[in-house]
Order: C-alpha cells, then structure tokens, then sequence
C-alpha cells in the first residue's frame, strides 16, 4: 500500500491550491483570516462536484429507488446503482454485487460481526486485533465476546509506531479472524495491507481491513490485498455524511445471514416467513441514504479524476515538509506519537506540545482559524498504551498546503504565549 | 469570535500553573471519580465530611486548564462550608454555567468569589464541560459521603 516516488505516476498538475478552490467551504474566512481545515482524518470537507450532484439530484431526479416503475423512480435507481458500480471499481472490487452501502464504516464493521460473527464464531473462537484499532473495531468485538465468550487477542507496537508481527504467527494460531485497519487514525501508520492478508490466510482465518483513513489518501485494490472484507466511510473521502460501505468477497456475503431485516432485503414475506433479496438488496434494508449514495459515487468520480496516487504523492511530500518544520521549529518541546518516514504514514499527526493540555492547544489554535481535534480520537486502548490521555491530532489531506502547515507552526507559538 | 482572554484569565491560569489542595484522602474520608468522555478527562475528588461539614477536599487527575483550575478553585471555596452551602454553591455555579433549569431555585446570594473568573467559558460551549467535571463529580462524593 505504500507509494513509492516511483511507482507513483506522478501528475505534475496536481496543486492542492488550486484544488482547495473546489471546495467553497476552504474559502470561507472567520474574522478576516482563511480557514485552516486540518481535521480530515475526522470528517473531510466537500467539493462543488459533491454539492452539486446532490443538490441537482434532489432538485432533478429525486424518487425511490428499486420499488416503481415510472421513470422518474427508474432513473433515480440507475443513479444510486451507477454510485455503486463507480465505488466497486474505485476498490477494485470484483463486481458491484459486493458493494453494501451502510450508515458509516461503524455500522458496515457491526454488520460483519453481528452477521458473519454470529454465524461462524463460537465460545473459544479467536478473533485478532491491534492495539491501533478505533473503537469502531473493537467494541462490536466486545458485543459479540459478551454475548458468545469468544477470546480477543492483540497485535502490539514497536516502539516506532509500527504493528510488531515479529510473534505475527503465533498470534495468528487458531485465530479465526483478523480485523486490523489499514492506517491508524492517531498514529498515522500504514499497515502493510497485503502481509496481513497474506498472514491471516496462511492462518485460516479471514482478514477484515478497517480501510477508513486509507481509502481517502491512496489507490486502493482489495484484490491485491487479498481481503475478505473492508469498510470505510464516504463523509471523509470528500462524500457526503449518512453513507459509508462495506465490501466483502461475494461468496462470504453469499453465505451470510442478514443484517436488519425490513423493505427491501426480501423477495418474499409470508405469515410463516421471509425470503432474502440477493446481494447486495439483502443487506440494505428499509430505504437507503439515496442523495448521500449519489453524492459518494460524486466524490469517487471526482477523486480518480484527480488520481489518487496522485493524492497519495502529495500527502507524502507534505509529511514531509509538516515532519520538518515541526521538529526544526520545536525540537524536544513537540512529541510526534507516530513514525518519522513519511512513506510509511500518512498525514495525520497526533502531538504532544509544551505540557500543554490539547483542549487548549486546540482553543488558541482557533483563534487563527486552524481546526484540529483534541481527544483520544476513538482509540482509548491505544491512547493508553502511548502514554496519554489525550493528544492534538493536525490531519491533511488532498486540499491542505505548506502555507496551512506554517499557519499551524505560528499558531502554536502563540499557544506557548498564553501558558 | 470571542476572545481567548475571557477564557484564560490570570486566576485561572494561576489555578492551572499551582492547583491547590491536589492529592488524596485516606478514608474514611470518600471519593468519586468523573470523566470526561470527550476528551478522556479523569478526575478523582477526595471529601472528608464530619458533622455536616466539609473538613477536607482533595483533587487528583487529568485534566485541561479550564477542568483543572474549576476544580482547583473549587476546593479552596468549599472547605469548612456545610453539606447544605456546598449544595446551594454548586447550584450557583451551575447557573453561572447556564446549566440549571428554570424549575430550580438558585440562590443568587451566595457570592462565587474568584469562581466568577470562570463567567467567559459560557462563551465558549464545548468548555462548559470541562469547567463542570469537578463539580459535578464533588456532588456525587458529597452523596457518598452523606449517606
Ligand atoms: C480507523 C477508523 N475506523 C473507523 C472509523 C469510524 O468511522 P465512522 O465514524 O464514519 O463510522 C473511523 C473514524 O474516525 C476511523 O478513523
């Protein structure tokens, strides 16, 4: 998963400057000073391709979708399906029968563990997870072992923030399955995907990847991977909130039982009875987020147009330049909490910085307009394992310059003013 | 944009930079703990109640400038007061918050003292949290303790 300079087929015309100018809200000013967006790794912002699909769907061709016949209705359904087709082929997926569009990447990691959990884990039954994991994919887990006592086992840290597999086959004996997410959203890490995949399988499990802070930031393909599930979210690869997805290999999803049961997963209701829909109606239950399915497949057309290696190429280069200018800038008064190679992270950076408590690191950034989070960002398990309670996270992303990373340097000396 | 001097103000950066009364009781002295889920705040309030007193409060945990400086400034303000001032004091403060509703009686006689530094974080919501944890989590020791 990692883009080497090389591989990337690099677009000289790629300038997060201009790209920034497709997403209105980047040209908002507060106070007379721009904004300062770097919380994507929370919710990304949108861009007028986005915007515009959705509204000119709602405006144009709003109906139900898979339930009419008039062609208003039929049109609405081509669009949802084309939305589908669009994210299948962004992820390489086999066909868009394995595309399942969910509320979010927490409800398609729920509809895993409650589906396919609940039909092939027993008591005893081992599930491996990483001490990285955002509590999305590690409370459902917890659900299940409450209600069928299945053992949770743990992959852990080196010291420079990478998984450590050096005891990676043993902990993968007797496991069932491997649930890890592709980059940690404190941390930065990117996990080597394939390796993973690779392992869990020699392991007869399955491997289920968290694929959220990836999926935005860099090509991905679940078959090169050799996954068997993968979720992520459409509200932080520029898509609207209310949808996300989860693929998984079509003969798992085949063989598992629904997930909520209601309209449109059926192909018949009897007083005695149901007869699920086929993939993936069987999974998508009541009506969908229509306009939100339309404005994902918006948000995958845009991103390919601009490439996402390209994407990936230009997060790259500004870790770089972020890497640099804070530990030139504040040598041993920052901690980083993640790796120090950019090829190895993406732009996300979780900080220590003077002793300073992030919830007030975070309000004197607001002062000039830079929005980051302060917390323990969804992963209280590994927050602990680092050694804090909390941290200020400044994530980038497609649309974030070298002049944001400056802004967020001089907002932080500012902080050191007031404490 | 309000400004980032009604939040930080002297007082309560003095209160952060040197808390006072930080560190615990033994019992039979009680405690209770609070947290702050957003943030992963803890915080841990130590009461020592006799004879319908207050005789000692102590605070530990984790917390940010605002969390840490309420606390702080609340320990000094509620030692040797009875469990009946403390009440109507956290009541006061409450509604300095904006938190109390309009069924409950709030006392506005009772003065807050240097406390009423902590006026400019009901312009900033999401601290209203922070400035309350400590609080909140004394009114439950103080049950504890009077049960
Ligand atoms: C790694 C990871 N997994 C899962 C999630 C959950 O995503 P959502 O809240 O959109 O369901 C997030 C979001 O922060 C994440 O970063």
């Amino acid at each position: 998963m990692v883009t080497t300079l090389t591989e990337a087929s690099h677009n000289m015309s790629f300038d997060s400057a201009v790209i920034r100018r497709d997403f209105p809200l980047l040209a908002k000013q507060i106070d007379g000073k721009p904004l300062v967006y770097l919380d994507s790794a929370n919710t990304s912002q949108k861009p007028n391709a986005v915007i515009d699909a959705m509204a000119n769907f709602m405006r144009e061709s709003y109906a139900p979708i898979n339930r009419s016949a008039y062609t208003l209705a039929a049109n609405a359904t081509e669009q949802y399906e084309g939305a589908r087709a669009a994210v299948a082929k962004f992820i390489n997926a086999k066909s868009a029968r394995e595309i399942v569009f969910t509320k979010n990447a927490t409800e398609a990691l729920n509809l895993i563990v409650s589906s396919w959990g609940r039909a092939n884990l027993k008591t005893g039954d081992v599930v491996l997870l990483t001490h990285m994991e955002h509590h999305a994919n590690i409370v459902p887990w917890q659900m299940l072992q409450q209600e069928r006592g299945i053992e949770l086992r743990w992959v852990p840290l080196t010291s420079d923030f990478q998984l450590d597999l050096t005891s990676l086959t043993s902990l993968l004996s007797g496991v069932k399955v491997f649930s890890f997410t592709s980059m940690s959203n404190v941390l930065g890490t990117i996990n080597p995907v394939e390796k993973l995949c690779a392992a869990a399988h020699a392991a007869g499990a399955i491997s289920i990847v968290d694929a959220c802070q990836s999926v935005p930031h860099s090509p991905s393909d679940v078959q090169s991977w050799g996954a068997d599930f993968a979720t992520f979210s459409g509200h932080k690869m520029c898509g609207p909130s209310g949808v996300g997805v989860l693929w998984g290999r079509e003969e798992l999803l085949e063989a598992m039982p629904p997930f909520l049961g209601g309209g449109n997963m059926i192909t018949d209701v009897r007083l005695d009875g149901f007869t699920c829909a086929e993939l993936p109606a069987k999974f998508e239950a009541g009506t969908p987020p229509i306009a939100e399915v339309v404005g994902l497949g918006a948000a995958v057309e845009y991103l390919t147009n601009i490439g996402m290696a390209n994407v990936r190429q230009h997060e790259i280069s500004l870790s770089s330049y972020v890497l640099d200018l804070l530990t030139n800038r504040f040598g041993d008064d920052i901690t980083i909490h993640g790796p120090r190679n950019p090829e190895l992270r993406g732009a996300t950076f979780s900080f220590a910085f003077r002793g300073i408590h992030p919830h007030d690191i975070s309000q004197i950034l607001d002062q000039s307009n830079v929005c980051v989070r302060a917390g323990h960002h969804c992963a209280k398990p590994l927050m602990k394992i680092i050694g804090a309670n909390a941290t200020t996270r400044a994530s980038f992303y497609l649309y974030n310059t070298t002049t944001d990373a400056d802004t967020l340097a001089d907002a932080l000396d500012s902080a050191s003013d007031i404490f | 944009m309000p400004g980032i001097e009604d939040l930080y103000r002297e007082i309560i950066l003095d209160h952060y930079r040197t808390p006072r009364n930080r560190g615990e009781l033994p019992p039979p002295a009680v405690y209770s703990e609070g947290n702050n889920p957003l943030c992963g705040d803890d915080i841990r309030i130590y009461l020592d109640v006799a004879d319908g007193v207050v005789r000692d409060v102590k605070f530990s945990g984790q917390g940010c400038s605002i969390s840490q400086s309420s606390t702080s400034m609340m320990t000094v303000a509620v030692k040797g007061k009875t469990v009946a001032e403390v009440q109507a004091f956290v009541r006061r403060f409450k509604h300095m918050m904006t938190l109390t509703n309009e069924s409950e009686t709030v006392d506005e006689s009772v003065k807050l003292g240097d406390i009423e530094a902590l006026q400019g974080v009901v312009k900033f919501p999401v601290r209203i949290k922070c400035a309350t944890l400590g609080w909140n989590t004394l009114l439950e020791a103080l049950t504890e303790a009077i049960k």
